[in-house]
């Protein structure tokens, strides 16, 4: 029962990045069904204002309904959600899709004057690279460029 | 009302106040990337503003939501501080009020994710990452304006000098901020204040720009009695709950 609620949840796309599911985000954090076969969905929210989210919690009530089952979204704020519960899976088809992935094994997060991570151009897979905007389209993304190919891209910032 | 959820109000005030402030420069942003970037820092605030008042509508406990405390509220009823509230100005001024704030914030934050009040400390470990993003802007722009063109240096100056007199409110201690530290829920705000006025005192060397002199320091606005400006930062906030009471969409 749990694998067929969690095959129907792995469908679920964010509806910024329609490329990745909720389940490559990390967003999904439990997933249970008590004896009156309600589910409860635990997510938790990836940057604090992002408008995504309320959109999130209704496509999977939508999905969940449509296949017949009660259910219940809860949200939990702690552990943060962080760019490293994004899955390998989820990287690949964020670069594919244009969008550099975040870089790994960023873990001090919290330097105040930390220097912008080296990202990969997602279009031509350059290191020659340079930050336009800590701030890009949108929260969770920054703006690079590409100094081989010259175009500019967007790149998943860690958190 | 209780002395958190008075607390958990400070914080949520500040962050929907400034967040509303920036949010102003959506579409006047001087180049496409700095526009973008303050709404998306607006953005981060007004949703941390969203988690406290919904900690804070839960305290209370006299059914009251979130959109009920940030809509339904008068001036006097808010508690943020002087600084968020005050005008944008020009580019510079709005970055030199966010340097001000971000800088507290950051050091603030990074005590209340430990804090001893659960829920707070949350909200502060998901809002922490953000916060650090914001600081690190706000201190570059300090830097590229201030070691800029004369003029840039000469206007951003002038801001440092005008805004420095908000800037004490933030890290004096009132009755409320000791009782909290007290109880391992606040931070020693003095401590806050040798953080701040090193890191201030840092950025302002870099970018060449003078630190005012220590002076009069405005006060209020934690107790809510705040300057002309919040009445209509929330004229405009409150516009459509105000006109159409209880309207939703």
């Amino acid at each position: 029962m749990i694998d067929t609620i969690k095959n129907i949840l792995s469908e679920v796309k964010d509806p910024e990045i329609p490329v990745l599911t909720i389940e490559d985000m990390g967003i999904v954090r439990e997933v249970s069904i008590d004896t009156s076969n309600k589910v409860t969905v635990v997510i938790t929210p990836t940057y604090s204002g992002c408008p995504a989210m309320d959109t999130i919690e209704d496509d999977i009530k939508k999905a969940l309904n449509e296949a017949g089952y009660e259910v219940n979204v809860k949200t939990i704020l702690d552990p943060p959600w962080t760019t490293d519960w994004m899955s390998e899976d989820g990287r690949k088809k964020l670069e594919d899709y244009g969008i550099a992935p975040p870089v790994k094994g960023m873990k001090d997060k919290r330097t105040l004057f930390g220097k912008a991570p080296e990202v990969r151009c997602p279009h031509c897979k350059s290191m020659n690279t340079s930050l336009v905007s800590q701030f890009g389209s949108t929260p969770c993304k920054s703006l690079y460029k590409c100094a081989d190919c010259a175009e500019p891209f967007d790149y998943f910032k860690c958190i | 009302m209780d002395d958190k959820t008075k607390y958990v109000l400070r914080l949520a005030d500040n962050a929907l106040i400034l967040g509303q402030r920036l949010g102003e420069w959506c579409g006047h942003g001087p180049v496409l990337e700095q526009d973008i970037a303050l709404t998306n820092i607006a953005l981060d605030l007004i949703g941390q503003s969203r988690m406290l008042y919904q900690y804070a509508a839960e305290c209370k406990g006299d059914g009251s939501t979130e959109d009920d405390l940030a809509m339904k509220r008068d001036v006097f009823d808010f508690y943020n501080v002087l600084l968020v509230e005050q005008p944008n100005g020009d580019w510079g001024h709005t970055l030199v009020r966010q340097f001000y704030y971000d800088t507290y914030n950051y050091y603030l934050y990074e005590f209340l994710c430990n804090s001893k009040d659960v829920r707070i400390a949350e909200i502060a470990r998901k809002s922490f990452k953000e916060i650090s993003y914001h600081a690190q802007f706000s201190a570059e722009w300090i830097i590229r304006l201030g070691d800029g063109t004369d003029e840039s240096h000469e206007r951003v100056q002038r801001s440092i000098n005008d805004l420095w007199t908000y800037t004490g409110e933030m890290m004096t201690p009132d009755e409320l901020d000791r009782k909290m530290e007290a109880e391992g829920v606040g931070p020693n705000l003095d401590d806050i204040a040798t953080k701040w006025k090193r890191k201030v005192n840092e950025i302002l060397d870099i970018a060449t720009l003078k630190r005012p002199e220590e002076s009069f320091m405005q006060t209020g606005g934690k107790v809510g009695e705040h300057g002309e400006h919040l009445g209509f930062v929330l004229a405009e906030l409150q516009f459509m709950q105000r006109a159409y009471p209880g309207m939703s969409w």
